[in-house]
């Protein structure tokens, strides 16, 4: 069932949004803390009412000011995983996935636990486990009641970086049992990018920019109003070994690239978050340069927005890779779309948590 | 010994309690969770029996529930006694100058159960109804298990108020404070000896017993 947003409010922040999440699909919210995208959230769990508006689950209406609808938070169909985890202090891991659930089945509780790796670990109490461990925790009482919506308000934030790694490899991995429309809120644009299907942008209160990831991460304009130079594309990529030298190297496309701490096994399929700014571009395939990866690729669009950049569309087989590059090396370079050139990477500059899994879904 | 007077003051403190057990959770979870306008005033008001001399309570309280009162009226109506100089009136009185005891505790142990986990309970599809038995009251338990085991003991040692409201009725209104200073009067003073030992032995084992079961509690929980 669609998930439909429709919502109004003067305080505590302006807000005027409207949008649709299809079964299936993970939208991210993303901007600034106090953007607005966390009370968006709130608003569709029913734990804030907006001075006007509308949400539907499908043919459930949760709210509608107009007709005077407000359903309270325990009868609207979600599953919310917090920041801070909030579990049930009290409860055992299994004992919080089982109080989530309308008829408790412990069967159905440790299946659960299992699908998000904490096989072992349900007789834990929350303060036995750790940030990773108590999310995951908190992931899986989210799903016990089978919700109709899935609600996450930024729920990797307070874990360490290579926790957050392996959470967002495993919720690309727990795509494909998640039917219903997922909201992710964060403020990470690799998570985003990594997760998303589609974005939204909010900037006080309002959806400034809207599209696939790919279009929104490719918008320079739209990332620079947050402040941001994030201009970023994912490429897709094998592992095809390890390197004498201990970087590991992924197939491309278009040939191969060699990065250091890739972790899988050899024919593992990769996403790898390229950041439009470190990418070099060159005419002839540039030789004496200390950087190694060097990928064939041909220009298919360049896009100029008000900054003094130019934004290059390449694509490299199926896959497009983008890059930002001042008006000038453009105008030096004299590219125009169909002109084949060599994109160069520096292996150093792609970071760890900026690989994930290939989702099957997307 | 006067064991007359014991089983009223333990019985009297038993009535005590179980009547503002659910005033306690309700009006200290209210009080936790709500923001409204005079809730100061609210506040200060449930705090004013610890502030105010027993006389001065005790002297309103007689006069709230004298036969001219329309609360004293009514009893009278209704049950064909006065209010005042009954054990039901000592009750009334015991549970209203037990108050603070029983609510501030109470208030401050649902005071620390995080935003973030009540609504997650409410995330979950529980309740309120179901959530306050199963999330907040689990946590909050400590604040109110303290609530009930000062009233207890509060009720045992209250003197005052009791005399005022009550009077020295033997088998009604009689209680063991009130029984010790009768004895002390009569100049018995190993009569009165032995009742306060009694009453130091009780209130301590009441107080020992339910802070290892609260803490064994607290064990459990954490």
């Amino acid at each position: 069932m669609t998930l439909s947003v429709s919502l109004r409010a003067d305080r505590p922040v302006p807000l005027e949004v409207a949008f649709e999440v299809a079964p299936g699909e993970l939208l991210a919210l993303v901007g600034h803390s106090g953007s607005g995208k966390t009370t968006i959230l709130r608003s569709i769990a029913g734990l804030w009412t907006p001075s006007s508006g509308q949400v539907r689950a499908g043919g459930t209406v949760w709210l509608d000011t107009g007709a005077g609808i407000d359903l309270a938070v325990h009868r609207r169909s979600i599953g919310f995983v917090f920041q801070s985890y909030a579990l049930f202090p009290h409860m055992t891991a299994l004992g919080n996935v089982l109080t989530a659930m309308a008829t408790p089945d412990r069967a159905e509780a440790a299946r659960l636990l299992d699908l998000v790796n904490l096989h072992g670990l349900a007789d834990r109490k929350p303060a036995q486990l750790s940030g990773g461990q108590q999310q995951r925790v908190a992931l899986a009482r989210a799903l016990a009641r089978k919700p109709s919506v899935l609600l996450l308000d930024e729920p990797f934030s307070a874990v360490d970086r290579a926790t957050r790694e392996r959470l967002h490899a495993e919720i690309i991995a727990l795509r494909s049992h998640l039917a219903m429309p997922v909201v992710l809120v964060t403020h990470d644009m690799n998570e985003a990018q990594l997760l998303a299907d589609r974005m939204l942008v909010i900037q006080n209160g309002r959806l400034v920019r809207e599209g696939t990831t790919a279009q929104v991460m490719a918008d320079a304009d739209a990332l620079r109003a947050m402040g941001i130079r994030e201009v970023a594309a994912l490429l897709p990529a094998v592992i095809a070994g390890i390197e004498e030298d201990g970087l590991t190297r992924l197939d491309t496309a278009t040939g191969p690239i060699f990065l250091p701490g890739v972790q899988g096994d050899p024919g593992t399929r990769l996403r790898v978050r390229i950041m439009a700014h470190e990418i070099i571009l060159s005419r002839a395939r540039p030789t004496g340069l200390s950087a190694q990866n060097i990928l064939p690729a041909r220009v298919t669009k360049l896009t100029q927005g008000d900054g003094p950049a130019v934004t290059v569309h390449l694509s490299v087989g199926e896959a497009e890779l983008l890059a930002r590059i001042t008006r000038r090396a453009a105008r030096d370079l004299a590219l125009a779309p169909g002109d084949r050139v060599h994109a160069v990477l520096k292996a150093m500059s792609v970071a760890r948590d900026h690989i994930a899994p290939a989702s099957r879904h997307v | 010994m006067d064991w007359t007077a014991l089983f009223l003051s333990l019985e009297l403190a038993a009535w005590t309690v179980a009547i503002l057990l659910p005033v306690s959770v309700l009006t200290g979870r209210f009080l936790a969770f709500r923001q409204f306008g005079g809730k100061g005033l609210v506040e200060a008001l449930v705090m004013l029996p610890l502030v105010l001399p027993p006389t001065v309570f005790g002297f309103y309280m007689l006069v709230a529930f004298g036969r001219n009162s329309p609360l004293g009226s009514l009893w009278q109506e209704l049950f064909g006694h006065q209010l005042v100089f009954s054990f039901e009136g000592l009750v009334l009185a015991s549970v209203i100058f037990n108050l603070p005891f029983a609510i501030q505790p109470a208030q401050r142990g649902f005071e620390a159960v995080p935003v973030a986990v009540r609504e997650a309970a409410r995330c979950c599809g529980l309740s309120p109804w179901r959530s306050l038995r199963k999330v907040e009251l689990p946590l909050a338990w400590p604040g109110v298990m303290t609530a009930m085991v000062l009233t207890f003991a509060h009720t045992l040692g209250e003197f005052g108020i009791v005399l005022m409201v009550g009077g020295s009725i033997p088998g009604e209104t009689k209680t063991v404070a009130i029984a010790i200073y009768d004895r002390v009067q009569a100049f018995d003073d190993r009569g009165a000896g032995i009742m306060a030992a009694t009453l130091v032995a009780i209130s301590l084992a009441t107080i020992t017993a339910t802070y290892a079961l609260s803490a064994r509690l607290g064990r459990r929980l954490s």
